[in-house]
């Protein structure tokens, strides 16, 4: 039987190799904040521990990913071109995080349709002139904007924290917080995640990627202690 | 349906080899092993064809390549695409070190590792291992593995014996190694790796490359320490009765 590869030209990926996992983001009183831990997984095993997921593009926008880092690696490089080129019309202007949203998702959906995604959720998040932006961009070139996104288990895990508990006009350290329980649940649920994390702001000043560190985890629920004691076999 | 599409997308392509770098002050060392084993093809099962993955086509391979003067690369994969995506970044290195004046840099090498396995992403087994040393940032390593991600590290594993080491050099790698403990550290993980990974085997290779040049080193395997459940080699069992050494079993009478 004929394979993609065999027909002439044609090529499609088929399955990602280093994997990172969730990437959260929320708006607050003076920006953006984004959260991700630093794992880059290789199928089931935790290979690489330091992986840098989150990015600064240009003056305004902070990008984070999930899925295939080497994909990730080639959407730094597309962008590094694009800012460079917004550069040197040397007219005062710089491209914000919506336009950079917009080129992201004009490439993801384009390769979509190529059947030849680049294999990674995005997290697009910045302030310029005021005005804060937070977008997502996924594989498929789904796109869309809120005050709080997630990709990969946040979706499932983070989002529903987020919904309940964001609120208009946080200020750093309410957010911060809320970002940690978000990270914490994921460490707790989420198999891929690691206990390294990077948190990234970005405000009118500029961004700043903040150094990795871990959390304390609780374990201390009695129930925790002895799980059979009524029910002989359980887990 | 066929091989190629049914594969167990959870379990990452494992690959018959163990390499290691790992960088000092000064300098880095690079070691694998030297066990290639064979791989029929997929589409198609011939019993003139040896089983695939179970033949030792070559017992003495060198899997650690010379980039450029002071770049080497470890190669595990695919023997053929890691062979020809050396052969091309060697030649595109020649070039750029031309065109430069000077010796390339170990990022350089890396990034143009990282260019051919990422746009052949498709068609390529290769992990890769990249180490050497430069003049402005001194010993480096930098990890291509499977998909063309490339990573810079203060140690690196690789192939299918790397599975065994994670543990091991979580534990045993440190800070400030100087160019001897390296070594040694990474003889001792690739001996641990051939021991229990069948795909791995034969001699220990390694390469130090820092200011002062290159130094390759052999280790056969008559030289590693045993680990557990390992003999001492004899030349023959008359040699090991003849010593009296074992306990010379009874003959068995029902």
């Amino acid at each position: 039987m004929a394979h993609d590869e065999d027909v002439a030209g044609s090529e499609r990926t088929l399955y990602p190799y280093v994997t990172g996992t969730s990437v959260i983001g929320i708006k607050y009183k003076d920006g953006i904040l984004m959260a991700a831990d630093t794992g880059g997984s290789y199928g089931s095993t935790l290979r690489y521990k330091s992986v840098e997921r989150m990015k600064v593009i240009g003056k305004h926008s902070l990008l984070g990913a999930s899925g295939e880092i080497s994909d990730f690696q080639e959407i730094l490089r597309y962008l590094d071109e694009l800012i460079l080129y917004d550069n040197m019309w040397d007219d005062g202007n710089s491209l914000g995080p919506k336009e950079i949203h917009n080129y992201l998702n004009r490439v993801m959906y384009n390769r979509r349709n190529k059947f030849n995604p680049l294999w990674n959720s995005l997290v697009l998040g910045g302030v310029k002139n005021g005005n804060k932006y937070l977008g997502v961009v996924t594989m498929l070139g789904a796109h869309y904007e809120d005050n709080h996104v997630a990709t990969g288990f946040g979706n499932h895990l983070a989002v529903p924290i987020l919904r309940s508990e964001w609120k208009e006009g946080m200020s750093f350290e309410e957010a911060v917080k809320l970002l940690e329980k978000c990270l914490l649940v994921l460490l707790y649920r989420d198999r891929s995640s690691i206990n390294k994390f990077q948190i990234a702001k970005i405000t009118e000043e500029g961004a700043t990627i903040y150094p990795a560190y871990s959390l304390k985890t609780f374990w201390g629920f009695s129930a925790f202690q002895n799980p059979g004691q009524f029910a002989e076999g359980t887990w | 349906m066929d091989p190629l599409h049914d594969m167990n997308l959870d379990a990452p392509h494992s690959m018959g080899t163990t390499i290691i770098g790992v960088s000092y002050d000064g300098g880095v060392v690079l070691g694998a092993d030297s066990r290639t084993s064979t791989f029929s093809c997929w589409f198609r099962v011939i019993s003139a064809l040896p089983p695939p993955g179970m033949y030792v086509a070559n017992r003495a391979s060198d899997k650690i390549t010379q980039l450029t003067e002071n770049v080497y690369v470890c190669r595990s994969g695919s023997a053929a695409d890691t062979q020809v995506v050396s052969d091309y970044v060697r030649y595109f290195l020649h070039q750029h070190t031309i065109q430069l004046g000077q010796p390339s840099t170990v990022k350089v090498a890396a990034n143009l590792i990282r260019m051919l396995s990422y746009q052949n992403k498709n068609m390529l087994q290769a992990g890769l291992i990249v180490g050497g040393w430069d003049k402005y940032d001194g010993g480096q390593i930098y990890s291509v593995p499977l998909g063309g991600t490339i990573l810079k590290q203060p140690f690196a594993i690789g192939g299918s014996g790397s599975s065994y080491l994670y543990g091991f050099m979580d534990q045993a790698w440190k800070e400030g190694m100087s160019k001897d403990e390296a070594e040694k550290l990474v003889v001792k993980a690739a001996s641990l790796a051939m021991a229990r990974d069948g795909a791995s085997g034969g001699v220990i290779r390694t390469v130090i490359i820092n200011a002062d040049g290159v130094t390759r080193n052999f280790y056969p395997g008559d030289t590693h320490p045993l680990w557990h459940d390992e003999l001492e080699a004899q030349n023959s069992l008359l040699d090991v009765l003849s010593s009296g050494g074992a306990a010379c079993p009874e003959p068995m009478s029902t």
